[in-house]
Parts: structure tokens; sequence; C-alpha cells
């Protein structure tokens, strides 16, 4: 390789967490004037990679090369003024200032008594907007902004220095169609400037219409490059997911126990619409879809935790109408939320607090809290799902990421539900406590429950689902059998192909 | 990267000990500094005066221990303790003391529901309702008296007496309701599924909504259990003045507040205890007559409540930051 | 007084939606100015400037800090440090030889002090990662503990006239005191809306990881900001101890909270990131015009309290109904 034709370049990096080792021996380069698509699963190491480049990380090991010059990052800001910008997926914007303060924050021009130099400012600001052909003014309040303009933005700010690489996170996650073509001119003309481009997404249309490379990880390491016109769906689909994937599926039989709970019509706000499915006792319904879809919103509304616009809920056979958590959890419903560490657990409570916080009022002897109570409910689900914790004692947060997980697949158990909702059942978890977890789910709809799995993950999805429910755009766009259900077809439904 | 900062990069070793029992170790270093120098300030009569006079405070502290464990702020505890020891001693001729006593808390818990509903159900900042409901006790309270200082007439007769005055088995009075608050405030906070409700709730309000917790009751309740505290804390102040002036209560707000940080419970919510509070108090309430006994003016000792406040906080946050500087540039 | 043009109109139009408590100040304005026979008077629109100015003075800087996303409860303290230094300092034998010279050392030693306390607040704030709130809280109590040492718990008496006289002198219409208050609301509303620090300022409470990216240093930032704050209560209480000739040890107790009231009503939020000057001057103008206009009917003060914490809280409430989002927000 020409030791000039890189604008980026990164050479065995190691990364390693206390619990995980995220990046292993990754190299990657980006060459001027393309665009490099990164390709891998939720915990691939994508994010961490990124975030190594944009100098938020530093790696343990490994090297960085900025033009084909070795740079240290020390710091976002470091970076950027070498040259490499990261677009964040989470805006990070002050909502209150106008748009050219955002785009120069902290390289605000001065004139005397350091005063601004509004006129300057607004120029250079209004220079780099025609260069993203954006149609607002540099004086607009970024709060007045739709998401996608406030996208605009971040790429602006990228642009106040000479960029040489420019990495989007998941642009397009919350864009619309036209808002998406307008992003995709701007990258055609960031590559016609010579600026590299690395893209992450899991949107596979996206990445063949757009890239001129693609790369992917898998568990922190490297799987390969390829050409764009040289490959297709397949071949990287088998890259990220790995061979694994046809021998885990399989023994799925069509449950035949009593329907649990019939959604018809479920509509709530702009999130999802006309979504009607049921769900047996003894199977695992998987939904699958990108993020946004609508499938995180569903749980929430049958958790009471969304209002609905229409539809209706019947449990057991009978209509119930769900106002929130408390009547969810009372009616016998659960949900294990995407967002462990913010929606699932209190890290700063014990293993045991945690495990029984749902149902702590009917744990009494007279009006105290039975210590023997709790401790039985403990052992028994710490023996049931093998909770690795040296005793009930250990606050929550100091667990692996899969115990935690465990904790609260517990916690809700232990309520003995009619109906357990798992959201994204193994995100942030390494991958011997996955296998775990799916085998769990898998017991746990053979002893009778009614499953409900929503992933990211398509091996996820395909591993433990009886039958999966594909969602793009907040409708359902087909459900497949075990048997119907293929990579393919299933990526088409959740992309809008089919 | 949450996990990183739990497991490791701890403050290792003797230096995190002394970080997390830092508050322990400081009252106990007070305690042997002041004895050291004044032989009178380890007699049991010293210690007695103290704890008694710490009494107002410490029950007031309890309460707002809930509140500030289920991740809120009260600050109208001050002028609520105008308004109850106003009524309270007004009414005592009017209506007779069991009575007086019963209308207070009654009022008294009217004005923390309100503060519940307000911050618990409507969800406001606590800290702008408090402060609001500060300023509009206040003028309750002058409204109530019309700006006149109130009184009891017959102060050696009423039994009212005995709630500041009193002394059972020994003990003054302030000091057994002390003990008593503290004891079930604790008992409720420890052993009580309301208990671990605010813990969850001041922890994590998010995970404890999802927990099927009615995040809105439980932090209600905690300006109830406040409003209540408040309430008995009057009772002690107004048996032992016999009467009233309309802002005696001014500037308890952040005495109390100050209390309860000293004890180490966060601000942040989720963690701290009755017991710590009761040390907070104590050390305030030590470290006061210490100075005294000491020859040093009364004021002295707000001074060194500054000092203390900020290291014991400092000390604190550092042992879970791990390290002693904050790593912003 | 020139005629305004129809684009400056429309933009002053957009000033007052922005700032709903200026509605409020207009509406008490009419309703006083209806209901009394004495407070349409331009004498008593004099007073009210005076009355204000020291509660504004030191809302000015608490924006500052308050858009930073911290707060200052120590400034009540400060105030009557400042004001016990400016007042003592004055009659030193020193200074015996100097004449009205004298007040100059005395103004410069109280304002200093409050800018540094202000420094001290922000250091610590910066370097122990400590919570504002409680960092203030504890300088609160310990910056009075200073006031009754230094003062010995005595009360000082100017014993120069002319440092009373300046308390209620005028500068041609316009009391002098209230011509400095106007005058900093002025240069504070530029520092916020026009320089890089006050840019700064918005940006380390909007998005405090944005502006560490942005390689804004944030800790002496805030620090600066803290010692604004330290200097305006400090220049409060020289204000203040000019129009009573005097300072006393408990002078500026609850300040702190008549302030953040005052600012909080003029729209700035307590999470930081948002709020301005010209919001700050309408709250404290609130507080002003209400207790001299319920004064003038002779409603006791005490209903003036009542009414301050219910607008205080019905602005928390109503600010939240307007910003709430349609849908897409969790119950929780």
């Amino acid at each position: 390789m020409n030791a000039f034709d890189t604008a980026l370049r990164v050479q065995g990096i190691v990364k390693t967490f206390p619990a995980v080792r995220a990046l292993d021996d990754v190299s990657f380069d980006v060459r001027p004037g393309e665009v490099h698509a990164l390709l891998g699963e939720n915990g691939a190491g994508k994010s961490t990679l990124m975030k190594v480049l944009a100098g938020m990380h530093r790696p343990d090991q490994g090297r960085i090369f900025i033009s084909e010059e070795p740079a240290i990052l020390h710091s976002p800001l470091e970076a950027k003024r070498l040259g490499v910008v990261l677009i964040h997926q989470e805006l990070s914007l002050a909502e209150q200032m106008s748009v050219a303060e955002n785009i120069f924050l902290g390289e605000l021009p001065r004139k005397n008594f350091g005063m601004v130099d509004w006129k300057k400012l607004y120029a250079d600001a209004e220079a780099i907007l025609q260069r993203l052909n954006c149609d607002f003014g540099p004086q607009t309040r970024v709060e007045d902004l739709s998401i996608a303009k406030k996208q605009m933005v971040e790429i602006a700010r990228a642009l106040t220095v000479e960029a040489k690489a420019v990495i989007f996170d998941e642009p397009t996650a919350s864009l619309t169609d036209q808002e998406k073509e307008v992003l995709f001119d701007v990258i055609r003309d960031l590559q016609a400037q010579g600026v590299g481009i690395v893209y992450i997404s899991h949107r596979m249309e996206e990445i063949f219409r757009i890239s001129n490379r693609i790369s992917v990880l898998r568990d922190g390491t490297y799987r390969g490059t390829l050409e764009t016109v040289d490959t297709n769906e397949d071949e990287v689909t088998r890259l990220m997911i790995g061979r694994s994937l046809d021998t885990s599926r399989g023994g799925k039989v069509v449950s035949t126990g009593p329907v649990v709970l019939k959604v018809e019509n479920l509509s709530c706000g702009d999130l999802f619409e006309n979504v009607s499915f049921s769900v047996q006792a003894g199977e695992v319904l998987g939904f699958y879809g990108l993020v946004g879809a609508g499938r995180t919103a569903i749980a929430e509304a049958l958790f009471g935790l969304r209002r609905l616009s229409q539809g209706k809920v019947v449990l057991n056979g009978q209509e119930i109408t769900i106002t929130s958590p408390r009547h969810a959890v009372e009616q016998g419903l659960a949900l294990v939320p995407e967002s462990r560490k913010e929606q699932g657990l209190v890290l700063g409570m014990s293993c045991r607090d945690n495990m029984t916080l749902p149902q702590i009022g009917n744990l009494t002897t007279g009006p105290f809290v039975s210590n023997g109570g709790e401790i039985a409910i403990f052992d028994r689900y710490r023996d049931l799902l093998s909770i690795k914790t040296p005793g009930w004692r250990q606050l929550v947060g100091n667990l692996s990421g899969g115990n935690q997980q465990k904790i609260v697949i517990g916690k809700w158990l232990a309520m003995r539900p009619k109906v357990l909702i798992v959201d994204e059942p193994t995100r942030g978890i390494d991958v011997g406590s996955k296998a775990e977890i799916h085998n769990l789910l898998r017991e746990l709809a053979a002893d009778g429950y009614a499953v409900i799995v929503i992933s990211s993950e398509m091996p996820e999805i395909l591993s433990v689902s009886d039958r999966i429910i594909a969602m793009y755009r907040g409708e359902i766009t087909r459900e497949f059998t075990a048997d119907e259900v293929t990579e393919d077809n299933l990526v088409q439904a959740i992309s809008g192909l089919s | 990267m949450a996990e990183a900062t739990l497991t490791s990069n701890r403050l290792k070793g003797l230096g995190g000990t002394l970080a997390k029992q830092g508050i322990l170790i400081a009252f106990i270093v007070f305690m042997i500094g002041f004895a050291l120098f004044s032989e009178k300030f380890l007699t049991s009569g010293n210690v007695m005066t103290v704890i008694r006079q710490a009494a107002i405070v410490g029950v007031m502290a309890i309460g707002v221990t809930v509140v500030v464990i289920g991740g809120n702020l009260d600050l109208s505890v001050g002028s609520m303790l105008s308004f109850s020891t106003v009524l309270v001693v007004d009414l005592h001729d009017k209506i007779g003391p069991g009575e007086a006593i019963a209308v207070m808390l009654v009022a008294t818990l009217v004005l923390g529901a309100l503060n519940g509903f307000l911050i618990g159900y409507l969800r406001l900042n606590s800290l702008i309702v408090t402060l609001g409901m500060l300023s509009a006790i206040q003028g309750l309270t002058l409204i109530y008296t019309g700006g006149q200082n109130v009184d009891i007439s017959h102060q050696d007769t009423t039994w009212f007496a005995v709630f500041g005055r009193g002394q059972v088995f020994g003990l003054p009075v302030p000091i057994l309701i002390f003990a008593v608050v503290a004891v079930i405030v604790h008992v409720v906070l420890a052993y009580t599924p309301y208990g671990r409700r605010v813990y969850a709730v001041g922890g994590n309000p998010m995970a404890a909504v999802f927990s099927g917790i009615r995040r809105n009751r439980v932090v209600a309740c905690s300006y109830l259990i406040s409003a209540f505290c408040t309430g008995i804390a009057a009772v002690i102040l107004g048996s032992r003045v016999m009467g009233s002036q309309n802002n005696v209560g001014q500037g308890y707000e952040l005495l109390v507040l100050a209390a309860v940080i000293l004890g180490g419970t966060s601000l942040l919510g989720g963690s701290g205890s009755v017991l710590k509070t009761v040390i907070g108090v104590l050390i305030l309430g030590f470290i006061q007559n210490g100075l005294l006994l000491l020859g040093y003016a009364y004021y002295v000792q707000w001074l060194v409540t500054w000092v203390v406040i900020i290291l014991a906080v400092w000390l604190d946050v550092a042992a879970k930051r791990g390290r002693l500087f904050s790593p912003i540039a | 007084m020139s005629i305004m043009n129809k684009s400056s109109a429309a933009r002053l139009w957009r000033q007052v939606v922005r700032h709903p408590i200026w509605f409020f100040v207009l509406v008490i304005f009419i309703f006083f100015s209806l209901a009394t026979d004495h407070f349409f008077a331009f004498h008593n629109f004099q007073n009210i400037l005076v009355q204000t100015s020291t509660i504004g003075l030191i809302a000015l800087g608490m924006t500052l800090v308050m858009i930073n996303g911290n707060i200052d409860l120590s400034v009540g303290a400060t105030l009557a440090l400042a004001a016990s230094l400016a007042v003592d300092i004055q009659g030193w034998p020193v200074f015996e030889s100097w004449g009205d010279w004298a007040m100059l050392p005395a103004v410069i030693a109280a304002l200093a002090s409050g800018i540094m306390l202000g420094a001290l607040n922000g250091i610590i704030v910066w370097k122990t990662g400590v919570n504002a709130f409680i960092v203030t809280l504890g300088a609160m109590l310990g910056v009075r503990g200073l006031v009754f040492i230094y003062t010995q718990e005595q009360s000082f008496y100017a014993m120069n006239f002319a440092y009373s006289d300046f308390g209620s002198s005028a500068v041609g219409p316009l009391p002098t005191l209230a011509v400095i208050f106007l005058v900093f609301t002025v240069i504070t509303h530029f520092l916020l809306a026009r320089t890089v620090h006050g840019r700064n300022t918005y940006a380390v409470g909007g998005n405090r990881d944005a502006a560490v990216n942005a390689g804004i240093r944030v800790g002496p930032h805030m620090v600066v900001n803290f010692m604004i704050v330290g200097f305006f209560a400090a220049l409060a209480g020289v204000t203040l101890s000019t129009q009573m000739g005097a300072s006393t040890p408990n002078l500026g107790r609850d300040y702190e909270l008549w302030t953040i009231t005052a600012v909080v009503l003029g729209g700035t939020k307590l999470t930081g990131g948002a709020g301005n000057i010209i919001g700050t001057l309408g709250g404290v103008l609130a507080i002003g015009i209400l207790r001299n206009g319920m004064n003038l009917m002779q409603v006791p003060a005490f209903y003036v309290l009542v009414i301050l914490g219910t607008i205080l809280i019905a602005v928390l409430f109503l600010d939240k109904q307007v910003n709430r989002k349609e849908d897409g927000e969790l119950r929780v």
C-alpha cells in the first residue's frame, strides 16, 4: 500500500475493559474520498473502535496514523484539530445557543475586550452551512431545529477544521427518507472534497448504496474487508454473524399452548400503528427490527409506560386496560427493559434488594420486610439462573453484565408472570453468558411461560424464537414461523424491502 | 465503563477506609480534642445538654433525611417550624394543649401534603417548590399572628411543659423524643417495604418505576414524614420556650440540611441513613458546645462547620471517584 | 426618543414573548397604577428601583452562576461581610487624613473580599467536584461566621456623612443607586449575550460534555463566574450600607433565597444552559413592584410572601406545561 493513500489508519488496536476485551488486534483504514462502512453486531466493538479513532478512548496497544503521520490522541479536541471528527449518534449540542455558536463552540472568533466577532462567526458558519446545502440560517436556535437538522449542525462542526476523516455513527437512525437523501448528498460532497468517511450502520441497503468498502467486526476482532461492488448481503451477513448461525437454530415446535396475550390494532402516536399479535404459553415470540422500528415502544406500552391511542389488549381471555407499570405487574406482565443500568437495576442496591423490589410489599411479616423470605427468593433464583455473586449483600453495580441481566430476569421470574417480555436480552454481555441467557429463555418457554423477546441481533432472534415478527417503521411487515424464516427474508422484512 | 469505575479505580487501602469512614473519624477526633482541652466536655451533664439542644434540629433532620434519600430537597422545614410552633403555642390557651397539638399536626401535614403533591405528583423541582413554600408559609405564619409574638400564659401549670422541659427516668424528654423518632424512622427506612422503595426511587427513579413502584406516592409520603417530624420539633420548641416568635424557625432549613449532608447522606439520593444523620446532628452539636466550652464565641462554630462540611463531602466524593481532585480541566 | 420602526417593534415583541415574567410585570404595573393613587408617580418608580437594586445586583451575578448549572447560597453572608468592611475600614485611623477619599480603600477592600470569596467557592467546586449547592451552603454559614468574628457582633456606623449621602444622591433624574444597578444590568447583559465568556457560560451549562470536548476550560470558567457573583454580592453590600449609613452583622439574611426566586422567576433554569439578564430584570422588578404596590395598598407585608411563593411555584408549573413534549415521552 502506498504510504499516502490513507486518510486514517489504525494498526493492531487492543482495548480491554475490566470485564471484556472490547477490541483485539483490530486494524482498519479509510482512504481519502472513500466511504468505508464498518459493520458488526451490537457489542462487536464498533463503538469502542470509533471512540478510539475520535480520541475518546486511549487504546492499550496499537497505533493510529492520520494521513500516515503517527498520532496519539488524548482528547476529542486533539483528534479534531488533527482532522478526525466523530458525528455522534447522541447529539452533543447546547440547545439554547445559535447554530453558528454550536458550530464554533470553544473557538468563537474574538474581537477586542473578549467580545464575540459576530460578523465573522455568522459569515463563517453561513459558508459551512451552504457547503452542506442547509436551509436554515446560522442564527437559528438549535432547540428550534428538527433532529435531522441538528445532525447537520454536528456535521457542520466537523467542517470547521480541515477534516481528513469523518466518522458517522448510525447517522440515519432517526431520519426520514428525505432527510436521508440530503445526508447522502452531503457525504458525497465530502467524498468529492477528498475526505475519508467511516460509516457505521446496521442498514444493509444504505451501506450497499453509498460505501466503497465494507469492514466487519465480530466479538472485538477484525473479520475482513470487502470491496462493496464485489460482495453481497449474504457474504457480509456471514462475516458478521459467523458460521455458528445455522447450527444454533432448530428444534422449534409450533406451540399448542393456550393464547395468553392477544393484542389487536394497537397504536401509539407515531411510534407504532395497528399492531396485532398473540403469544401462547410455552413459546418464545421474537420481535426483530431496526432501532426505532417501534418494538421497544410496544413493550413499554404493554407495561403501562406509554399512553395508547387505540387498540385492545386481552390477557388470558379478559380485556384489560393497563394504566401504569404497577398495574401491569399486578396483571401478571413483566418487562426486562432494554437499558439494564438505567431502567432495570438500582445499581447502588444489593443483589437481593434488586431482585425482590417488585414484590417487596408482599414479602412481609407484620409491617416489616421478612428477611428470611427475601433471602429464600434470592437463593432460589440465584441457583435457578446460576447467578455468580459472592453473596446477596453484593452491590448489583459490581456484577458483570451477564449476571446483572440475570438479576433483572430473576426479579421478574420471582413474580411468576403470565407474560415475560425481554427487550435486548444480551446487550453488552459477553459471548459465554449470551448462550446461557438464550438457553434460559428457551427453558422458560418450555416451563410454560409466554415469552416475548425483542432484539436487534439476528442470530439471537433466530436462535431463541419459535415465531418472529418483523417490524419496520412502526408497523409489522411480516410474521414468520421458525420454518419459514431465513436471514435473507428477515433482513428484507425489516428494511422495508419486501 | 461504569463497571470500570465500580470495580477498579478505588482509593485503595488506608486512604479508602479513611475516606469512607471520614465523618466518623472526624467525630472521634473532635470529641478527643475537645475532651483534652476541656474537662467539662465529656461529663454526662454536658453531653445531655448538647443532645437536648440538638434535639430540635435532630428531629427535623431525620424527616428531611427521608426526603433526601428519595432524591429531593426540603427547604420549607424552617418556616414550617415557625408556623407549627406559633400555631401550637397560640392554640394552647385557646383550646387546650392536647387539642392544640392535634390541630397543629394536622395543619402541618396539610402543608407537607401540598409539598408532596407538587413534587411527587406534578413532578416539579423540589428545590424551587420548597423555596416557594418557605416564603409562602412564612407569610402564612405572619398573617395568622398579625405580626405579634405568641406565648402561653400559665407556663407552670400546663402539662405541655413536659415536652421541652420535663424529665423521664432522669433523661430530658427532648432527648427521648429525638431517640424515639430516630428509632421509628430508622426502622421504617431499614425494615419496611416503604423504606426499600424510598431508596429505590432515590437511587434510580426510572428503574423503580420499571419495577412497578409508584414513585409519585413514595415521594409524596416522604414529604408527609418530613412535615410530621417538623411538627414534633415544634412541640419541643414551643414547650421549651413557652412562646414563639414569628420567625423562630428562620434558617433552620439550612442547618438541618447541613446536618444531613454532614452525616454523609448524598444529595443525589438513594443512599444515607438515619444513623448517619444522627451523627451529623451530634457533630454539629458537639462542635458548637466544645467551642463554647473552649471560650470561643458561638459564631466561631459556623466557621468550623464550613470547613467540616466541605471536607466531609469532599472525602465522600473522592472515595467514590477514586481520586482526590476532580478531573475537570 | 426616536420612532420605532416595524422590525424593532417586532423584535421587542419577540423578547416579551420569550420572557413571560414581563407580562406579569406589566399586569401588576397596570393593576397597581389603577388600584392605588401613589403608585404611578416618577418618585415611586425611583423608590422601586432603589429598593430592588440590592437583590437586583446579586441576581445579575446569580444568573451567570445558575446558567452555568451551579448555584451560590453564600451571597447574603458575602454581602454582610462587604458592608461591614466598607463601613468599618473608612473609619480606620490610618485613613483619618484622607477625608472623603478614605471611602475608596474601604470600598475596594469590600469588593475584593467578595471577589475572593467567590474565587474560593469556585476553586472548591472546581477542584473537589463537590456540588456547588453544598459548597456554598457551607460558605453561607462560614462567611457569616467571619462577619461575626470581624464585627464582634457589632453594628458599624459610617461617621462620614458623605457615605450615606452617596446612598441618597441622584444622577440627573435618577437615584445614583438605581443608575448603578441599571448600568451593571446593561454591562452584564452584554457580557452574557455578546462576549466569548458569556457564550461559553451557556455552553458549559447547556452541555458540559460538549463544552469539554470543544476545549473550553470548564473549571476556570466557573471560577470566573463565582468571582462575578461574589463581586456583585459585595457591591450590593456596599450600596445597601450607603443607604443605611451603617452595617449590621445580620445584614442580607435570606437574600440568597430572594435572589434565587427572582432569577428563577426570570426564566433561568436550575439545570443550567438557559436564562438571560432581561428575564432576571423582569423577575427582580416583579418582586420589587409587588412589594412596593402592596405596601402602598397597605396590604401587610406578609401577604407578599404568600403571593411570591405561589407565583414561584405557578411559574414552575406553567413552564413545565408549556415545555411538555406531546408524546414520545415515557410515563415514568
